[in-house]
């Protein structure tokens, strides 16, 4: 026998001898299983990119052959963005949440806290900031968690630091600056976001504060009750963390997304060009703190500001501006703002708000100088 | 009888747990003793970082997330 036919042969052997010991330890009710998985791992991410393909061909379809809207009017323009964006973004929040739920199936409240105690501040808050961007965090949690650091040791600027990053810079914002801006706004946004949440922290700090945190947050004694430990995550409970994630997060926040696009389509059809520059544009300087004093009793998640966002800068606005716009409306909100008022006193609140306002009024004004 | 506490300031996810906690229960059939705890300094002496967390006999059990009917009948079945 020549040499290749044996090798073949040897081959064969090979793979038959392994998919009998694979049998043996995996039934064929597993077998399935594992195909079904494999071929989902490699085909939903083949369906979903052949599907993101067909949508901008398929809102044009809609509106301007089964709807027959005459194309350049306002309505079309309207309507056609608004069939291409909703599911478009809805996509890209499916995406990137089950990602993202993956990833944060890695950091805990608990081992972000480990990490951060015993740091002094400077690193401490650029830690902390970063670590921000990946730690599950609703603003819920945010006085169990102050409380749980004020414990450990954190400096009270260390954990501003990580309060201000972690609603800010969230996957849905960046994933949908991506998707619509490019990977250059997104990497902006990100790192004027950890900037503004390292200084910002590091002032806080600074300025020794610590007299306007409420008093029974440090006389706090724990009673010695074992703290919680996490258990070991598998896989498949990744994976099952993962979806939850899209469950909870896209269940709740879809309905933002296409009020949001849908104000987007109206500006995008409706308001003529250039309007935004006459009062958004870089001329006015007072647009920046404008933007930013609107922005701040505004709370939208991420998903709902984009879009309109999006609309904006389309018709003139500068991005300085709408960049101002966007941090304080999801960076900092009412809501979040009367959870911490149970653990700090109003002083350090208005420090904490007006010191966060201050740096994003600087990276607007930074921004619509330099771009 | 097994303890129940639902730790929670009374975002929606809290109440989303209390609702998944009551229905495992109802669905055991079982007696079970419920507890949503809301103040903040009770919450605290659980030493969790992240709410709505669950605690079974006083053991914290899962924090910074919502469990399913399912996961909580795992959990009052172990």
């Amino acid at each position: 026998m020549r040499a290749r036919d044996q090798e073949g042969k040897l081959f064969m052997e090979r793979i038959r001898v392994e998919t009998l010991a694979v049998q043996r330890e995996c039934d064929l009710r597993c077998l399935r299983r594992r195909a079904v998985t494999a071929l989902g791992a490699v085909g939903a991410p083949v369906l979903w990119w052949l599907v993101y393909r067909l949508l901008q061909p398929a809102a044009d379809f809609v509106t301007y052959r089964l709807l027959s809207l005459a194309p350049h009017t306002h309505l079309a323009s309207s309507i056609s963005f608004f069939l291409f964006e909703v599911p478009k973004v809805l996509m890209l929040l499916l995406l990137v949440v089950f990602g993202v739920g993956i990833i944060r199936s890695f950091f805990t409240p608990e081992r972000t806290r480990q990490i951060l105690a015993g740091k002094r501040e400077s690193a401490g808050n650029v830690l902390a900031a970063a670590l921000g961007i990946v730690t599950p965090f609703c603003s819920c949690s945010a006085v169990p968690l102050f409380l749980g650091f004020v414990e450990a040791g954190i400096p009270l600027g260390v954990t501003f630091s990580f309060l201000i990053a972690a609603p800010m810079i969230n996957e849905v914002a960046l994933v949908l600056l991506f998707g619509m801006f490019g990977l250059g706004v997104a990497a902006l946004y990100l790192a004027t976001g950890l900037l503004i949440a390292i200084v910002a922290g590091w002032t806080i700090g600074r300025l020794r504060l610590e007299r306007h945190v409420e008093p029974w947050v440090y006389q706090f004694q724990a009673d010695g009750v074992a703290g919680f430990v996490e258990e070991s995550v598998d896989w498949t409970a990744r994976m099952a963390m993962g979806r939850q994630a899209v469950k909870e997060i896209v269940g709740r926040v879809w309905p933002y997304v296409v009020a949001g696009i849908a104000v987007g389509a109206g500006i995008h059809g409706y308001v003529p060009q250039g309007l935004m520059a006459s009062f958004m544009g870089k001329g006015a300087w007072w647009s920046v703190p404008l933007a930013v004093v609107v922005g701040i009793p505004m709370y939208s998640n991420a998903a709902g500001i984009i879009p309109v966002v999006q609309a904006l800068l389309e018709k003139g606005a500068a991005l300085g501006t709408v960049l101002a716009f966007m941090m304080s409306v999801i960076g900092l909100s009412l809501p979040e703002t009367i959870i911490l008022r149970k653990v700090l006193r109003w002083p350090l609140i208005a420090a904490f708000v007006g010191v966060v306002a201050a740096g994003i009024l600087l990276v607007g004004f930074l921004f619509n100088l330099v771009f | 009888m097994m303890r129940l506490q639902i730790l929670g300031t009374g975002c929606p996810r809290c109440k989303q747990l209390l609702a998944n906690v009551q229905q495992a229960v109802a669905d055991i059939g079982e007696e079970v003793e419920v507890e949503k705890v809301e103040d903040i300094k009770e919450i605290m002496k659980f030493r969790v970082l992240a709410t709505p967390a669950l605690a079974v006999d006083g053991v914290v059990k899962a924090a910074g997330r919502v469990l399913s009917p399912d996961e909580i009948k795992k959990l009052i079945a172990s």
